[in-house]
């Protein structure tokens, strides 16, 4: 086989399973679907692997699979480019994707959309290797929109929950925010440049590098301009500060598509773009400061409202937040390496603590509420232990993936001289104890302390607490879409036990690299010339070159954690979130009181989701019913259309008199006339 | 050359003539014969057209399939037939539409099935006349007797308000046209005594004539595409037409309007066209903003769809007044694609009506739960409405936005904004029709699509997913013909 035609296997696979299971699912019965989805997958993974070889051993390639659109002189095309950087997301979204199709056969054995879940995940893995392939802007776009609706689709998978369908059109409109920055920023890359392909882009990009952007009424620099427009795309996939907001209530998807869409792939597709696009953005400073800034904010405060969550997914979700905040913090630091470093570490810690936490959704009944948790570490040893792991590489300790993905964005970020990288530096160290004590807030919650499973208020499971509804209709197994269907496996069941095998599994198989591919990848990825010609580095930034001088090998770093801020501040994070969640549980609730304003503020989320309920749907739905009633109704319709209407009437009505039909009126007419035309001739001669 | 016959004639007057044939089964009585011959006369309708394609010369923007006879001697009137690469595409559109129509229509239709069918047919054939015309007369002949069909289909077959909405319709459309007609008297004057389109494009205008004569198309087009203002017509016209009206009004006749744009206003008179681009764009600009944000508050699925549909043509006449062939292109792909999107929404809405009798969104809810096969269906012509790429709807708005963003960035940043309101309100009425928990026990009742709906899906999604992963075969037919009109129009004709 060519490497063409391996190229080509790798999307091509997954969606040859998707059709299969979403159209002929019924015909091929539940475990002929799983089985011809997952091989598919598998195949996908291997041919990824073998294009890794392929590319270590120096092959790129770039070039077209068909031709798309020709319009005027300008050729639209779509196209792989094979670098390194590529084969590496490959990798990752294979190997996650293929982890949560194993993990769904336990996770979604009771559901009626069986077929169709698969279907859809690995519909999201064609989408998401053909972004992640592209060798052009037009694919990109394609595959952007693409993750977007399958996303769609799997947030909205029970679509019999209010929530779900609530939130599933929240992220759709959301990410058409970014979508439209990012369609502009692509428009104004067709016309500077002529072409959308990657390679024609990038090597003419130094020589527009100065040009003023082609917007009449401003005065910006073009490649601001480009990347700012680009970035806004990036914020609504990648869930920046002020686009974060639909990424919490997607959590209302079932759980192995949070793991694997909304915290390991998907997401991270705006972090993989601006690290694409690194020889635009290496041009513009001011564009590198905004994504920086925003991904600072994004990075701290996101933290801190994982710290007051109840669902176990939400806290996940919000600690996911945080961590892309730090990815896009690397990226404005010119770290971009690092932050496709960061991104590849997350994707197994992430997908594993997701992961993890299903399994424990699983056992308690689909009950989400960590409150009502504690003590599982006896029951579940396995999903304890890796949840561990997860934690542990999550928070950054020394010698897990985590601790070398994060520890080098901190470092990233001290040596970056942009404006606003003071702040940033801020917030990611700070973020450290606001990420230590959030997991481990979670983890002590779950798997330590007193077993209180068993305390759920009666209907807990069915609505959680207010405003944080659960996966509480996880098994719609009734055509009729109520409910109560969930009794038969009921709430007080016995003891939690550990979840079957093809949970664990993938568990298990994430975990390996959770804790070790930091230690593997830093060295080649970061310092080495791992990433070669794919990342493009302005020789106006030196953070790259700088942090490889400190760098003296993946132990010496760890060692020399020990005399750092950012390794204490996560001890004390766990420590605090030990002390309070296992000494002194009381003090938590004390302190909610006293602080009363502050919980507020975080528990409805700094009011984002409330403003933008009001001022833009609300706002949209009043002009639109403003516009409705009085533009179209009252002034075109009422006033002109049947108000033209009524005066030809009335128009009319005055004509009739004229027309009596008596012939002395006619005949005195004619004679008025008559009289008239001799007048006026006679007046002219 | 079909069996030694003119291929555009033939796909003229084959529906035409089964139109008639279909008339002549008379009552009710008979009405399975009726179907039956109106679905074997649209299909054959649709098979003679395909010629046009696999025969089409694509490197050369002349008139292709000409036919020319003497038809009133004394006025220089000439039936005059040929299409190029801006014509072609839409002949097959609009005869790959009537056996879709025929067949959605197949049982709902119960009173009068030989008129209704037979006026399908006849349209059809009159509608292929309008985009292969070539002598203006012969234009305007097709132009007006286009109305009469469409009036009796939305009198007879309509709804409540059918009367109000059907009058609306014919005059707004009729006023219209009246100006069109002067304005080709005086080109007949100035060309030297020829009705001939073609000789219209090349006739000298002093700008006042240009700018009267481009004022007097706009009020006949524009009523059509609908631009804005003129466009409160067609709300109210679909939300009374039956299913198959809506679907051939909102996929084809409202392209009849924006290809007037083209084959008339631009190349005859292209320096007003050009003076006049401002108010264009701005009235496409409007339509896109200004009624996609009407079309969210919408109760009645029929209206939104139509609204959108006003807001979806905002891009195409945007796409012919930026004159760039991003723009020129996309509009034409946007036309055909709104063909297929559109029409297969109004069918998604009237597969819901036929079962619940109620086009108001309140009305429903978790259809999902009930119709999982048609929920699939309308979701994938939800998302092509929407402009995801991989469907159609996608090609023509990315094409027009690349358009704008070279002549005007806030152009582009104006259209845009069709990205979200065009979610909002597609998907928004999607989940409060098709999401959720059953609404009610009518809800409950509902059955899934039977196999003959099926069949008429399938084959629109195909056609919706086939365009937007492959476009180049629809555009590239173009082409050539998209570029000689930008050069053409670039051309001033004022008289030296």
């Amino acid at each position: 086989m060519t490497m063409q035609n391996l190229y080509l296997l790798v999307p091509l696979a997954p969606l040859v399973g998707a059709i299969a299971a979403g159209l002929f699912g019924k015909c091929l019965g539940r475990a002929w679907s799983h089985r011809i989805t997952i091989a598919l997958v598998a195949v996908s993974f291997f041919a990824s692997l073998a294009i890794f070889n392929d590319v270590l051993a120096g092959h790129v390639f770039n070039g077209p699979v068909y031709t798309w659109l020709i319009s005027g002189d300008t050729s639209f095309q779509v196209g792989f480019l094979i670098d390194r950087l590529t084969v590496m997301m490959m990798l990752v979204v294979t190997f996650v994707s293929l982890m949560v199709h194993i993990y769904t056969i336990g996770y979604m054995e009771e559901d009626d959309g069986y077929q169709r879940f698969f279907s859809y995940i690995s519909l999201f893995t064609f989408s998401m290797l053909m972004l992640v392939m592209a060798n052009n802007f037009m694919q990109l776009f394609f595959g952007w929109e693409a993750v977007g609706l399958v996303s769609y689709l799997l947030i909205g998978f029970w679509y019999k929950k209010d929530t779900a369908i609530y939130a599933n059109l929240k992220a759709f409109l959301v990410n058409r925010v970014g979508d439209f920055g990012f369609l502009l920023g692509i428009g104004l890359v067709l016309m500077v440049f002529g072409t959308l392909d990657y390679a024609a882009v990038f090597a003419n990009a130094a020589s527009h590098a100065g040009d003023m952007a082609p917007i009449p009424g401003v005065s910006w620099n073009l490649m601001t301009a480009i990347c700012i427009l680009l970035f806004i795309g990036a914020m609504g996939k990648s869930a920046q500060f002020p686009l974060h907001v639909w990424l919490p209530d997607s959590m209302e998807g079932p759980t192995p598509i949070s793991a694997l869409i909304h915290a390991a792939t998907m997401v991270t597709a705006g972090i993989f773009m601006v690290a694409r696009m690194s020889p635009l953005f290496e041009l513009s400073d001011t564009a590198l400061s905004f994504v920086m800034v925003i991904g600072a904010i994004t990075a701290l405060f996101m933290g801190f409202l994982g710290i007051i969550q109840n669902d176990i997914k939400r806290v996940v979700a919000y600690s996911t937040l945080s961590q892309l905040g730090y990815m896009t913090v690397a990226l404005g630091a010119s770290a971009y390496s690092v932050a496709i470093f960061h991104l590849m570490t997350h994707a197994f810690f992430k997908a594993l603590l997701f992961l993890a936490a299903g399994s424990v959704i699983i056992a308690m009944h689909h009950n989400q509420d960590i409150r009502y948790m504690g003590g599982l570490r006896k029951y579940m040893p396995i999903t304890w232990i890796t949840s561990l792991i997860g934690s542990l590489a999550l928070i950054g300790t020394p010698f897990f993936s985590g601790f070398y993905s994060k520890d080098s964005i901190i470092e990233a970020v001290a040596l970056s001289h942009l404006p606003g990288s003071d702040f940033a530096y801020f917030a990611v160290v700070a973020g450290v104890f606001v990420t230590a004590f959030y997991s481990f807030r979670m983890y002590f919650l779950v798997f330590h302390g007193k077993e209180r499973y068993d305390e759920a208020p009666h209907d807990g499971h069915h609505s959680a607490d207010a405003g944080h509804a659960a996966d509480a209709h996880a098994h719609p197994s009734t055509s009729s879409g109520q409910a109560d269907a969930h009794d038969d496996h009921g709430h007080h069941a016995g003891k939690p036990h550990e979840t079957p095998w093809v949970v664990t599994l993938p568990l298990i198989l994430l975990a390996i690299p959770s804790v070790l591919i930091g230690y593997i990848a830093i060295e080649p990825m970061l310092y080495g010339s791992y990433f070669g010609d794919a990342i493009f580095i302005s020789e106006n930034h030196h953070t790259m070159s700088e942090l490889r001088e400190e760098f003296h090998g993946a132990f010496a770093m760890a060692l020399h954690s020990l005399t750092t801020l950012p390794l204490w501040l996560a001890i004390a994070g766990v420590a605090s979130a030990a002390f309070f969640y296992l000494k002194r549980p009381d003090i938590p609730a004390a302190i909610q009181k006293r602080f009363g304003f502050i919980y507020h503020l975080l528990d409805n989320k700094y009011y984002f989701d409330r403003f933008n309920d009001w001022f833009f749907a609300g706002g949209a739905r009043g002009a639109s019913g403003l516009l409705w009633k009085f533009g179209d109704v009252k002034l075109i319709d009422g006033l002109m259309v049947n108000g033209t209407a009524k005066l030809v009437g009335m128009f009319s009505g005055v004509m009739r008199r004229i027309q009596s039909g008596y012939i002395y009126h006619y005949a005195f007419s004619m004679i008025i006339g008559v009289f008239v035309l001799l007048t006026v001739r006679t007046w002219f001669e | 050359m079909i069996f030694g016959l003119p291929v555009i004639s033939v796909a003229i007057w084959l529906p035409i003539i089964f139109g008639i044939l279909v008339l002549a089964t008379g009552d009710d009585k008979n009405a399975p014969l009726a179907r039956i011959l109106a679905l074997v006369g649209s299909t054959l309708g649709f098979l003679v057209t395909i010629p046009l394609y696999t025969g089409f010369v694509r490197d050369t923007s002349e008139m292709q399939f000409v036919e020319l006879h003497d038809w009133i001697a004394r006025f220089n009137i000439h039936y005059h037939l040929g299409v190029d690469g801006i014509s072609v595409l839409f002949i097959l559109l609009t005869a790959f539409f009537t056996p879709l129509v025929v067949l959605a229509g197949w049982q709902v239709i119960e009173k009068r099935v030989a008129q209704y069918m037979a006026s399908f047919l006849i349209m059809s054939g009159i509608m292929i006349g309008v985009f292969a015309a070539l002598d203006s007369i012969l234009f305007y002949v097709f132009w007006e007797a286009m109305l009469i069909p469409m009036f009796l289909i939305i009198g007879i077959w309509g709804g409540k308000n059918r009367v109000y909405a059907a009058v609306k319709f014919f005059l707004y459309t009729l006023l219209g046209s009246l100006l069109m007609l002067v304005a080709l008297i005086y080109l007949y004057n100035q060309s030297g005594g020829s009705f001939a389109i073609l000789d219209f494009h090349k006739v000298e205008l002093p700008m006042t004539a240009q700018i009267l004569i481009f004022i007097a198309f706009f009020f006949a087009f524009a009523v059509k595409v609908p631009m804005f203002p003129v466009h409160t017509w067609l709300p109210d016209a679909h939300v009374e037409a039956p299913t198959g009206g809506s679907v051939v009004l909102a996929a084809i006749m409202l392209k009849v309007g924006a290809y007037g744009f083209l084959r008339f206003s631009m190349p005859i008179t292209p320096d007003a066209s050009h003076q006049l681009s401002g108010v264009m764009i701005a009235l496409s600009l409007i339509a896109v903003v200004y009624i996609g944000l009407v079309a969210l508050m919408q109760t009645d699925m029929k209206k939104l769809v139509a609204y959108s549909s006003i807001s979806h043509m905002g891009f195409v006449t945007l796409g012919f007044f930026i004159f760039n062939a991003y723009g020129m292109e996309g509009a034409l792909l946007q036309m055909i694609s709104h063909g297929f999107v559109s029409g297969a929404l109004f069918l998604c809405i009237g597969v819901l009506y036929d079962r619940m009798h109620s086009r108001n969104i309140a009305d429903y809810g978790g259809v999902a739960n009930t119709m999982p096969v048609f929920a699939a269906f309308f979701m994938l012509f939800a998302m092509a409405n929407v402009g995801l790429p991989g469907t159609s709807g996608f090609v023509g708005e990315f094409m027009v936005v690349l358009g704008a963003v070279k002549v005007n960035f806030w152009y582009a940043f104006a259209a845009a904004t069709t990205l979200i309101f065009g979610a909002a309100y597609t998907l928004w009425m999607y989940k409060r029709v098709i999401f959720g928990a059953v609404a009610n026990h009518h809800v409950a009742e509902l059955t899934d699509l039977t196999l003959r709906e099926k069949v008429i899906f399938a084959i629109l999604a195909v056609t919706v997913l086939g365009m937007g992963l492959y476009p180049l075969p629809f555009s590239e037919i173009m082409h050539v013909s998209v570029n000689d009109l930008l050069v053409h129009v670039a051309r001033s004709k004022l008289p030296l």
